[in-house]
């Protein structure tokens, strides 16, 4: 019994360029992601080291929002597998909870003992849904997001050497037309000048290139550093994580495209200080009291060593849930101030999430008595409170774009 | 294309033809299309359907897909084959010549397979394009609806999707409608005949209960739903019978991957040796070849399995030893005649119980494993002692074995017209978080409370979802 002669369909790159038929798919796949995303993104910001950090970098987000789930047997269901001719009992041959461990078929990430489903987001749209999230308006989304350009570059005239970009053709033929009029004009003065010379070629010469010359531009006080200082005592949940983070990011970004140099350091005190890294700034926790004049010393300390006012633009923030020993009130005070004069803008900002006990007396009050006009403290009760109280934070910056 | 022309195909297609149908290989005409790798992954992404509905699952397939692909992490298959008439299956513009001659044999065992085995009985393969054609058209329409929009569709669909493979396995049987199951319970309410009946004591009758709905547990429950919730609408309606369509064409494809993968590696394999080829397409075969169908460890690759047992099955009713002709007698009809009666008759379960000898396994080395706290660990291995229940355990693995049974008890459970599902317990316990968020799915569908009778770590248990969420407890 033959078989029917077979069709082939050869291959149109056209028809594959024309048609993505799973765009549409895809799209709304990543809009759900995002959607995802937007619901958890306290949670994920409060885990994730943003401050400074490139912003291409891939992040995984752990989500919950789109698995796609089943009537499936659980971990305890033996499976089968071979082996290699020496399998014997008692041999591990994987972990619980991989993919793909004998079930699924490219439905790795569906499969239970994956505890989340992780999606890969990159930095920038992470931040994007957070501004999102804070409510930031537009414009100034773009304004925080700008990277400062590197190419600071002063046009100084002209030179006679240099690379073949900066050629300037005109200035050259130009240069090349003065040479061939003054030459013959002095020919023609000798009584040397042909008759038939205007027909003939005069060529370029190396003496008549010109180029642009270009010099770094050293911007005056183009170097800031962004002290962020934060009572650790005592553990930081989800939300408070979440309120610091945000605004320590917006305030380096900020900061970021006024500066080209901007450096950046944690602080992280209790009832002594200590400087540290991102993730150990949100993450150490200690039981006990504060004194957050060993913050603010600490960062006097600092700029003493590193940071010259006179060289450098200094911001520095201070957050915490208002508590403080009352007996270092006046010490934190003093050091505050000292800290307003150094800095260009010095700032408090009182994270009180609603929903955490809330004492009458804070360091808000204290706070009042610190007279600078480049001081400034807030209440930050919620994410919307966030915007709004950097902003006002930003109005006292003393030195004015 | 690499280094050949179609017309190359063509030929080489047509001698392939030749060798297939002198073995006895009976298929629907065949077409193949040549595609980049950007339009395999867009196929297998939509199970090698050219029109499907959408859905974002399909995108985040193909995104999982192309991350793995892109990453090296996995190759694109060399073959997609769909099981329609004509049966369509796709050629990757850059494989070798070789490749596209391995895959086109390949592609006409499964085609056969397709065409001969059973289960595809209920398939009308000469209707599939159409079918998922129509299901996409109608699925758009609702999404374009402005009365339905996108995300209607979506909280319906993404239900659906999550109950389809809870419906009938077994197509190849009829399934009775309610008049024949009212006949079948009258039956057996009758007393039995007995022809001591002078003597003995009269046997009590009890009624049938025919009022009761379902009469008999109903597999169907995407199905079920649709006709017994009245406030549905002709669309939501519609979804369900969409998504069940096409879940019950799948279904034979689960039941028979490792039949089916085997089957066509082993007349691959027939097929190219008797197509004698020079010397470098000989040994880019014998590399290609042996990459398919080479064991995975710690795992079953159905290609390596299937080709396995074919080849056994084929051995033995052609030359078999004299233990095996001691123990089974002398084989009653010839190797190839064995084969194509195996390939009509048999499902994976009923394949490998019948087929797969002890021998085979401890061959393959094939072991039983199971979770002891974080770790895998082997439990039974082919010797003597474990091979049987390696055998079992194998079996509840293939094909919808794993997929759990659970069907329709009662709509009207308590009274109250809540959805009564009952879980055939097998051994293994269900997984409580997706179990949860799956009974979500059916309440959302249903829209009355819904319960799940199972057993979990030994205590009957009923599962409850209704509009006040998740609740548990325990049954006597």
């Amino acid at each position: 019994m033959a078989l029917v002669e077979s069709i082939f369909r050869q291959y149109k790159p056209s028809d594959a360029e024309r048609s993505d038929r799973s765009a549409g798919d895809r799209a709304r796949h990543r809009q759900k992601v995002r959607e995802s995303i937007r619901e958890n993104i306290a949670d994920i910001i409060a885990e994730e080291s943003i401050i400074g950090k490139d912003r291409d970098r891939v992040i995984k987000v752990p989500l919950r929002g789109i698995k796609e789930y089943r009537f499936v047997y659980g971990e305890n269901a033996p499976g089968v597998g071979q082996g290699q001719g020496d399998a014997r009992p008692g041999q591990v041959v994987g972990k619980t909870g991989k993919e793909g461990q004998g079930k699924g078929d490219g439905q790795a990430g569906d499969q239970p003992g994956v505890d989340y489903y992780e999606t890969d987001v990159s930095l920038d749209e992470l931040i994007e849904i957070m501004f999102e999230d804070l409510e930031l308006p537009n414009l100034e989304r773009r304004a925080l997001r700008q990277v400062i350009s590197d190419r600071a570059f002063k046009r100084k005239g002209y030179r006679h050497v240099g690379i073949r970009a900066r050629l300037d053709k005109r200035r050259t033929a130009r240069q090349r037309v003065t040479r061939m009029l003054a030459s013959r004009h002095a020919r023609a003065l000798a009584g040397e000048l042909r008759e038939d010379e205007e027909n003939e070629r005069f060529p370029f010469h190396q003496d008549d290139l010109r180029y642009r010359h270009v010099e770094n531009d050293t911007r005056e006080e183009s170097n800031a550093v962004v002290l962020c200082i934060m009572d650790t005592s005592g553990s930081m949940d989800t939300m408070k994580k979440y309120l610091a983070r945000s605004f320590f990011f917006m305030l380096y970004q900020f900061i970021a495209t006024r500066y080209r140099n901007v450096e950046i350091v944690f602080i992280a005190h209790h009832t002594e200080a200590l400087e540290v890294t991102e993730e150990e700034f949100f993450h150490k926790g200690e039981a006990g009291g504060t004194f957050i004049s060993s913050g603010y010393l600490k960062s006097l300390d600092i700029i003493k060593e590193r940071y010259h006012p006179s060289l450098w633009n200094i911001y520095a923030f201070h957050c915490s849930d208002g508590d403080n020993f009352d007996s270092d009130n006046v010490a934190a005070l003093r050091a505050g101030k000292e800290l307003a004069d150094l800095c260009n803008l010095f700032g408090y900002g009182e994270i009180k999430p609603l929903g955490s006990r809330y004492y009458e007396s804070s360091m808000l009050n204290v706070f009042r008595r610190l007279d600078a006009p480049n001081f400034h403290s807030v209440l930050i009760e919620r994410k919307e409170d966030i915007w709004p109280s950097f902003k006002s934070f930003l109005a006292k910056d003393r030195v004015k774009e | 294309m690499a280094n050949y022309e179609l017309s190359d195909l063509v030929e080489w297609d047509a001698r392939i033809r030749e060798k297939a149908s002198e073995f006895g290989l009976d298929c629907y005409p065949q077409e193949f299309e040549i595609c980049d790798h950007v339009g395999m992954l867009g196929y297998m992404a939509y199970s090698g359907m050219p029109s499907h509905y959408p859905h974002w699952s399909y995108g985040k397939s193909y995104e999982k897909l192309k991350t793995l692909y892109d990453h090296g992490v996995s190759g694109l298959p060399y073959e997609m084959v769909i099981n329609s008439d004509p049966a369509i299956a796709y050629l990757m513009r850059d494989n070798t010549l070789l490749l596209q001659i391995l895959t086109i044999a390949h592609v006409f065992g499964h085609n056969d397979f397709f065409k001969n085995n059973f289960t595809y009985r209920s398939t009308r393969a000469e209707l599939t394009l159409e079918l998922f054609k129509a299901h996409a058209l109608r699925v758009r329409r609702y999404a374009e609806d402005p009365s339905i929009g996108v995300e209607k569709l979506e909280r319906v669909m993404d239900a659906a999707h999550a109950l389809s493979w809870q419906c009938r396995r077994n197509l190849a049987i009829r399934k009775l409608n309610r008049a024949e199951q009212v006949e079948r319970a009258l039956e057996n309410a009758q007393p039995r005949p007995d022809p001591f009946q002078k003597i003995h004591a009269r046997a009590e009758f009890s009624e049938a209960n025919v009022r009761k709905i379902p009469l008999e547990p109903d597999e169907d429950i995407l199905l079920f739903v649709r006709d017994h919730n009245p406030y549905l609408a002709e669309w939501e309606k519609d979804v369900l019978t969409i998504v069940d369509e096409e879940a019950k064409y799948f279904i034979p494809m689960m039941e028979t991957k490792i039949m089916n993968e085997g089957w066509a590696s082993y007349w691959h394999k027939r097929i190219v040796e008797s197509l004698d080829l020079e010397q470098g397409l000989h040994i880019e075969f014998i590399i290609r070849h042996n990459q398919v169908v080479r064991p995975i460890p710690g795992q079953i690759n159905p290609y390596h399995l299937g080709l396995k047992v074919w080849e056994d099955i084929h051995r033995r009713w052609t030359n078999p030893t004299r233990e095996e002709i001691e123990r089974d007698g002398r084989p009653d009809r010839t190797g190839d005649e064995m084969l194509f009666q195996v390939r009509e008759t048999e499902r994976d379960s009923s394949f490998l119980r019948r087929f797969l000898t002890e021998d085979l396994m401890r061959e393959m080395d094939i072991f039983k494993y199971g979770a002891h706290g974080d770790d895998l660990v082997i439990d039974k291995v082919s010797d003597e002692e474990g091979w049987r229940e390696v055998k079992e355990t194998l079996i509840r693995n293939v094909g919808t074995s794993s997929i759990p049974v659970i069907k329709v008890d009662d709509a009207d459970f308590g009274q109250n017209r809540t959805l009564a599902l009952k879980h055939y317990h097998d051994g293994r316990d269900l997984q409580l978080e997706y179990t949860e968020k799956t009974l979500a799915y059916v309440h959302r569908l249903w829209d009355r409370e819904v319960v799940l009778e199972t057993t979990l770590q030994g205590k009957r248990s009923l599962l409850c979802y209704n509009e006040r969420g998740f609740s548990m407890r325990a049954l006597k």
